[in-house]
């Protein structure tokens, strides 16, 4: 791998103890939400250094989530592929369907830690908003979820989810009614009610410190595959591959392996029709800029005004992108590529006909990167890619953009 | 002396807020007039921006109706450097979040200023921990940065909001977004009290003052009144033709902030 600039001794320290990552992260909010962010962060170094936490966070991870989840080696895939050998780290094993449960686990311990009664959090295809209804139920916590009225509109089941497990469900019409908006209309709420509510945030993005503490809660997922594959194998992958919108099924995959010089590692952005046409590709069509409380990759105008991102999976449509991928990006430790929302529609069929796994369309993009490399790299050689998620929540939409009426 | 320093000498001040380029690029000089007109102190101009996030829906239809218009930056200091021109004495901050502040560097942005004759910047999510962002460059180019207070800043972090702090300081009243519900007058009393002793600069009292009432009480104890959503409410009802009635209330806001003092 060539590094942009020298190589530091681990790439496993960020951030810095101002929250940045490199030039990246940091804590760009509203003054009256600051001494928050500084009580949370001072809350999450102790909850870090307590046994007790991380025993209830374990306990709670593998008999109410059902970790660790499965390490798979996919045959068919990998003889069709005629390449590496693809192997996946099941995380849509998960109650609830996808990783996003991993991170609720350890913010609501942390809002129950802190005193607060009250939870929000933003979600766009549903998914981190159901795992938030999910542990508030469990927890017995009231529950605030603000969601984009236009993925309201085209998410049903997981509304109806989360209303079963008991949250409110907020539609949010500001701006073009999608995550962005979401997220701003949580922060609108946060603001007014400080003193007793937690804002659980669904991706490794943010104001610091919770880029850092969600990649923490989800390198779960690294920590086990790491294990997993060097007890089955007796060695490291050579290739770890996942889809990225914020990025949290990413870091929480990479970060374990960051300071192993031989694995690679590719995150996957949405490239939605087209990096010349609507995308969601911040790496990859944006720049540096500040939003929703850190410094990172956004899609924007010369002016500094906010794109729209596109994709076809609702989970990736976000114009920014977690602040320890843009700095991983920067380094040179992780290469990034994207996927289009056709490609991704071909690794969600090429998934189900070959493994007979229905995919969530996240890692269908993860999918499509790990169809385009395998071929490339040789027979012994192993690719791990994040199975982030199950393709429940999407059968209606792939079925309306395979021209299947139901 | 400042602009600032002669507006805040007269005794407690207006400072009246509107978005730049709401309804139009065009249509703000003739509202910006309507403002001194009516007897505002300060002007605080609105740079739009897409995410809004401490705004209530007043100023975020504000936001979306000027970008809409089409509205630039370039615009915006287009508009702040013709009312300084035609209002030379009366202090002019822009008002505004991070990413169009810094998107072409903050030595950029805060020479734009410059030029365009802008006094102070509030720049809503650039807390004093993340300074480096935007204050050296202000600083640099005698531009003042105008931090803001609010209810959760404690005795233990207003030193650092008043480190680099110039022009005035803006309390927020409430926790919360813009032109919502207005704190408990004895809040602020209290509040202005404690922030007074520290503050070597003029404090002025925003979010959630609608009326001439509330601010005639506020005036009272603060050097300055901040009224927004209030007056963009009516660039929303009357468009183009807002001059008339934003300066007919900011001539009731005015009265009562100035005759505050003498009853």
């Amino acid at each position: 791998m060539t590094l942009q600039n020298p190589t530091p001794n681990t790439f496993r320290n960020q951030p810095d103890e101002r929250g940045h990552f490199g030039q990246f992260g940091g804590r760009y909010v509203a003054e009256t939400l600051m001494p928050l962010i500084l009580d949370l962060e001072r809350e999450y170094t102790a909850a870090k250094a307590d046994p007790a936490f991380q025993a209830e966070f374990d306990d709670l991870l593998e008999h109410y989530v059902g970790r660790p989840s499965p390490l798979y080696f996919a045959p068919r895939l990998t003889e069709e592929l005629g390449g590496g050998q693809v192997w996946f780290k099941r995380d849509e094993l998960n109650h609830t369907g996808a990783h996003k449960i991993n991170n609720c686990i350890g913010q609501i311990l942390l809002a129950i830690r802190m005193g607060k009664t009250r939870i929000i959090a933003e979600t766009g295809a549903g998914q981190h908003g159901v795992a938030t209804a999910t542990v508030c139920a469990r927890f017995g916590l009231p529950c605030v979820i603000f969601m984009g009225a236009t993925d309201v509109a085209r998410q049903q089941p997981n509304v109806f989810r989360m209303k079963l497990l008991g949250a409110e469900v907020v539609p949010v019409t500001a701006g073009a009614a999608t995550l962005k908006d979401a997220m701003n209309e949580a922060l609108r709420d946060w603001v007014a009610n400080v003193h007793d509510t937690f804002y659980i945030i669904g991706t490794a993005a943010g104001p610091h410190p919770y880029p850092e503490l969600v990649r923490d809660f989800q390198s779960v997922i690294g920590k086990e595959a790491r294990a997993q594959m060097l007890s089955r194998t007796g060695r490291l992958p050579d290739l770890l591959v996942a889809a990225i919108g914020g990025g949290s099924n990413a870091i929480g995959l990479f970060h374990p392996f960051l300071d192993d010089p031989s694995v690679k590692m590719l995150g996957v952005e949405a490239a939605g029709y087209g990096l010349d046409k609507d995308h969601a590709a911040s790496l990859a069509g944006g720049r540096p800029g500040i939003l929703h409380g850190n410094k990172t990759y956004l899609l924007q105008d010369g002016d500094g005004q906010i794109i729209e991102g596109h994709s076809i999976s609702a989970g990736l449509d976000y114009p920014g992108i977690g602040p320890e991928h843009a700095w991983l990006r920067d380094v040179g430790r992780v290469d990034y590529t994207s996927v289009t929302d056709v490609e991704a529609l071909d690794g969600f069929q090429l998934l189900c006909r070959t493994e007979g796994i229905i995919p969530a369309l996240e890692p269908a993009h993860a999918i499509a990167a790990v169809k385009r490399v395998a071929p490339t790299m040789p027979k012994d050689s192993i690719i791990l890619a994040n199975l982030c998620g199950r393709g429940d929540k999407d059968i209606f939409s792939v079925a309306a953009h395979l021209g299947v009426e139901l | 002396m400042t602009r600032f320093e002669q507006a805040f000498a007269k005794g407690p001040a207006l400072v009246a807020f509107v978005t730049g380029g709401d309804p139009t690029p065009d249509a703000t000089a003739a509202i910006l007039d309507a403002l001194v007109e009516g007897g505002a102190d300060v002007i605080e101009l609105g740079m739009p921006f897409t995410d809004p996030m401490a705004d209530g829906p007043a100023i975020q239809r504000a936001n979306l109706r000027s970008l809409g218009a089409g509205t630039t930056t370039a615009d915006i200091f287009a508009i702040a450097a013709a009312f300084r021109a035609r209002h030379p004495q009366v202090p002019l901050v822009l008002m505004g979040y991070a990413n169009p502040m810094i998107t072409r560097g903050p030595e950029w942005f805060a020479a734009e200023c410059a030029k365009a004759g802008v006094d102070g910047v509030i720049c809503v999510d650039i807390p004093p921990e993340e300074d480096p962002e935007l204050g050296p460059a202000l600083r640099g180019a005698g531009v003042a940065l105008i931090r803001l207070a609010t209810p959760t800043t404690d005795a233990a972090r207003l030193p650092a909001v008043l480190e680099g702090s110039s022009g005035f300081l803006y309390y927020v009243s409430v926790a919360g977004i813009t032109g919502m519900q207005q704190a408990a007058q004895a809040s602020i009393d209290e509040a202005v009290a404690r922030i007074k002793q520290h503050a070597k600069i003029p404090v002025a009292v925003g979010f959630g003052v609608r009326t001439p009432e509330q601010a005639a009480a506020i005036a009272k104890v603060a050097d300055g009144v901040v009224v927004g959503s209030a007056l963009v409410d009516l660039v929303g009802q009357h468009g183009v033709n807002a001059a008339g009635p934003v300066r007919e209330l900011t001539r009731a806001l005015a009265d009562a902030v100035h005759s505050a003092r003498g009853e």
